[in-house]
């Protein structure tokens, strides 16, 4: 195939994908064409932020986008530090019945949210954390943990087991040889395994619109759900609400593709 | 005794994350099975243990047999078209010798979206009068459908909008294990005279069957699960054409507030997810014996 014919197939593949991605780009466009012309069902001729200015300024949304970013980023960092805590005996120390707690471990990953949601709601509501913050945290990051388990005991196997042993002869003890050997050599996947929790508890919606009740703790894809409309629906203010709410994973896609790859590969491809 | 240390040290460490997972794994699902053995309906305080009643109801209750069988035909249409079509992405992305990154974070973003967003995204395309999607069909000469509102068309435009938002992970999964198989596979096969046809039946589509049989399980499994785009795309309408075991689960519990016929319902989208990962396992181990 000649040089010319191979740029032109690639070409045809972004372009087919850039296609593909026809429904999310056009819900940009339309978060960028004035009212009138939206109605007039017309091609815009001249964009605007006029929608934009709208949701931040007149909408639950700037609200929600803060708590989904307070909820994500706190439940994200509970599941790794409780991730790397028991991923690491799982995956270099004797621990007694580690194979029944890995096998435990993967069956949790499959869990139907609908299924626990009901004993969920009641138990946040007898602690009285209906429309916390905590409530959601704890939930999204217990549900994140199995993932990021399993995710973690990958990347730690793949360590060479002579990496503690070495820190071992020099005389440090357990703790600090997690601390100063193990925990900056996993570095790489565990951001790997964060980004895509963080991306998962950002996503989250059952529990989000099931825990939470007002503007307090309502997340960025509930505030999205329940978006007012009075008399008519506002799809310009729609189209732009929902752009932001998906602002941050569409940074980590395009940004962190590396990272997020990894940690995708790593929790599908492995046996 | 450095082992028995290194256990001791070990479950220490491990013990936080164990006790989460029971609380919020075991604990539930034991939870959520006394419920379905009761009559729990909160706003009249009634809670009655009932036995297998709320079983025995769903066995004769024609709204839970429409919200299995919408169930059985989203899943695997779903499933089926995104495996097809997942597989046809990873083959041209694997050709695919520049601007890798710039094909692959177009590929991944209708994946990385909140499924609230993909469905306030389809509700505007299937507008009845506004939409992309009409503005297409009235081109092709195919009138102006009311892809939501008519429950001939409303679930094949939700499964239309699954595929979209899943296809990308399907792609991506089949594309990396592409990547796995060394040229020198394919050399061997041109040498021998195979054509591209044949070397796709013969070489690539055995090199990807365990990783499609893997990718159609946690596919399988999430199709079961799925619960933010119909809740906010179509609320399970109309006519209850789009009502899948999850939403009716969720109406059951949350919206009618029959506690212990939603626990039923959600006991059996478990029971059915239980079921799914077993059979996909038993394929897979087949599969590596045979």
């Amino acid at each position: 195939m000649t040089r010319e014919r191979r740029v032109a197939a690639d070409v045809a593949v972004l372009a087919a994908l850039a296609l593909y991605a026809t429904p999310l780009l056009w819900q940009l466009l339309t978060s960028l064409t004035p009212d009138a012309t939206i109605a007039a069902g017309a091609w815009p001729r001249a964009l605007s932020l006029e929608h934009y200015r709208v949701v931040v300024a007149q909408s639950p949304l700037p609200r929600a986008l803060g708590n989904s970013a307070g909820v994500a980023l706190i439940a994200t960092a509970l599941a790794a530090g409780l991730g790397v805590l028991a991923a690491y005996p799982l995956a270099r120390l004797a621990l007694p019945g580690r194979r029944l707690i890995m096998l435990a471990v993967v069956l949790s990953t499959a869990f139907p949210a609908i299924a626990t949601v009901a004993p969920l709601y009641l138990v946040v509501r007898a602690l009285g954390l209906r429309d916390t913050w905590a409530a959601l945290v704890l939930a999204d990051a217990s549900f994140a943990l199995p993932l990021m388990i399993w995710l973690l005991v990958g990347f730690l196997r793949e360590l060479p087991p002579a990496l503690e042993e070495a820190a071992f002869v020099d005389g440090a003890g357990r703790v600090a040889a997690l601390r100063h050997v193990i925990l900056p050599a996993l570095a790489p996947g565990a951001a790997a395994a964060a980004l895509l929790t963080f991306l998962f508890t950002w996503n989250e919606f059952l529990f989000a619109y099931t825990f939470t009740a007002t503007e307090a703790s309502r997340t960025a894809p509930v505030a999205l759900a329940l978006f007012p409309g009075v008399f008519e629906v506002p799809w310009g203010d729609i189209a732009a609400a929902s752009i932001l709410a998906a602002l941050p994973p569409i940074v980590i896609v395009i940004v962190l593709q590396r990272h997020l790859v990894r940690g995708l590969l790593a929790g599908s491809l492995k046996d | 005794m450095i082992a028995r240390g290194e256990r001791r040290f070990g479950l220490l460490l491990a013990a936080p994350a164990l006790l989460v997972l029971g609380a919020v794994t075991l604990y539930p699902v034991a939870h959520v099975l006394a419920l379905s053995l009761q009559r729990r309906v909160p706003i009249f305080g009634v809670a009655d243990w009932v036995g297998l009643a709320n079983y025995a109801f769903l066995t004769r209750d024609p709204a839970f047999w429409n919200a299995a069988r919408v169930t059985v035909v989203f899943v695997i249409a779903s499933v089926a078209v995104e495996l097809a079509l997942g597989v046809a992405v990873a083959l041209a992305l694997h050709r695919q010798q520049r601007w890798r990154a710039i094909a692959l974070a177009l590929l991944l973003l209708p994946w990385c979206l909140p499924g609230v967003v993909t469905a306030r995204t389809f509700e505007w395309i299937y507008h009845p009068t506004s939409g992309l999607a009409g503005a297409v069909a009235r081109r092709l000469g195919a009138g102006a459908p009311n892809w939501l509102g008519d429950p001939s068309l409303s679930l094949a435009a939700l499964i239309a909008a699954d595929v979209w938002r899943t296809m990308p992970f399907v792609a991506l999964l089949c594309y990396a294990r592409l990547l796995g198989i060394p040229g020198e596979v394919y050399e061997a096969a041109t040498v021998d005279g195979a054509g591209r046809a044949a070397t796709l039946r013969a070489i690539t589509l055995p090199l990807l069957a365990p990783v499609l049989l893997m990718v159609a399980l946690f596919r399988t499994l999430d199709a079961l699960r799925a619960f933010d785009l119909m809740f906010v795309l179509t609320g399970g309408g109309p006519a209850a054409t789009t009502e899948t075991l999850a939403l009716f689960a969720y109406r059951s519990l949350f919206q009618t507030l029959h506690l212990g016929y939603g626990a039923a319902v959600s006991t059996v989208v478990f029971v059915l997810v239980g079921a799914t990962a077993t059979l996909y396992l038993a394929a897979g181990r087949a599969d590596a014996t045979r």
